[in-house]
């Protein structure tokens, strides 16, 4: 097996081809960005499906710009870059979601007083 | 392609990709400061909350400039890939990478400007939880963008001095993937920071 570590598609960035996919990734981020903006300005849906549909949107302009601006090589073998790229992807929502979920749990088995007002955390007494 | 052109395209590729690894941790160093914005959120201390302090259409213009920088930097890189070593596509890669680096200016500007806002108002970092993460999440996001702003002075010297070689199309290709990463990070932000934050 060669070790082939290319990161960006380098004959994909150089052709024609790539002018285009920059100018979608442009326009498709821009449409991304507007929509969740103006759903939220204008408060069309409850406050928790309007979580979710930002959230939603902004994992599309995620993916729109992996594909349409980092050019990452499909050509590097074995597939480093998307090895990485995977990896960091499941400890980032790893990280994240389990902090959430841990300190909701927090919150919820200590509702006794207001626990989000304060500094500091709640102190049960 | 002789052999010692061949080994030096390797090796380019080779720091590409631990430049590539790198950025990958920097996305866990956003991350974990995402998930303390996150936990903190609520804890406003009987100051402002999120919703009180910013202005949207204000990001919304933030937002977008980051983006187009973002885009314009995309069209220097076409360039410095596309035609190698002629004198016009020197002229063009240097012109959009000083697009890219006002738009970056800008962004920056409109950061410093809010940020000096806030302090105004009795916002500071050390007004609550939540105003301590906020400062450092856009904080970090803000000194990453100024770094890479002194590193894209730096390609834009060389380029004008060296052209567009091996080197600088390399180092063009690694300042991309940073540059287009920052905009990435920049949309949870915009997400989970303002559109959240406004609901």
């Amino acid at each position: 097996m060669t070790n082939d570590f290319k990161v960006i598609d380098e004959q994909y960035e150089a052709g024609r081809l790539a002018l285009r996919s920059y100018v979608t990734g442009f326009v498709l981020s821009i449409i991304l960005t507007l929509i969740p903006y103006f759903i939220v300005a204008k408060h069309m849906l409850g406050n928790q499906s309007l979580i979710w549909a930002v959230v939603l949107f902004a994992v599309a302009q995620l993916l729109a710009q992996v594909v349409f601006f980092l050019h990452l090589s499909k050509k590097s073998k074995p597939l480093w870059n998307m090895v990485v790229f995977a990896f960091t992807i499941f400890v980032v929502s790893f990280l994240v979601i389990g902090s959430l979920w841990i300190m909701y749990n927090l919150n919820y088995n200590m509702t006794d007083t207001s626990p989000s007002k304060t500094n500091e955390g709640h102190i049960p007494q | 392609m002789t052999k010692e052109t061949l080994i030096h395209h390797n090796a380019g590729a080779r720091n590409l990709f631990g430049f590539w690894a790198y950025i990958m941790s920097d996305a866990l160093l956003f991350a974990s400061i995402f998930a303390t914005y996150a936990v903190l959120q609520n804890n406003t201390f009987g100051g402002p909350s999120a919703g009180d302090l910013f202005s949207m259409p204000f990001v919304l213009v933030e937002t977008l400039i980051l983006l187009a920088s973002s885009f314009t930097y995309g069209l220097a890189s076409l360039h410095a890939h596309h035609h190698r070593n002629e004198e016009n596509c020197k002229r063009k890669v240097i012109f959009w990478l000083a697009i890219t680096f006002l738009l970056g200016v800008l962004f920056l500007a409109m950061e410093v400007f809010e940020f000096t806002k806030l302090f105004q108002e009795g916002a500071g970092f050390q007004r609550s939880g939540f105003l301590s993460a906020f400062f450092t999440l856009v904080g970090t996001h803000g000194l990453h963008v100024t770094a890479g702003l002194l590193w894209m002075g730096s390609i834009t010297a060389q380029v004008i001095r060296h052209g567009i070689t091996e080197r600088t199309v390399n180092k063009i290709a690694a300042l991309g993937l940073f540059w287009h990463f920052l905009y990435i990070v920049w949309i949870f932000i915009f997400t989970f920071v303002y559109l959240i934050g406004a609901i």
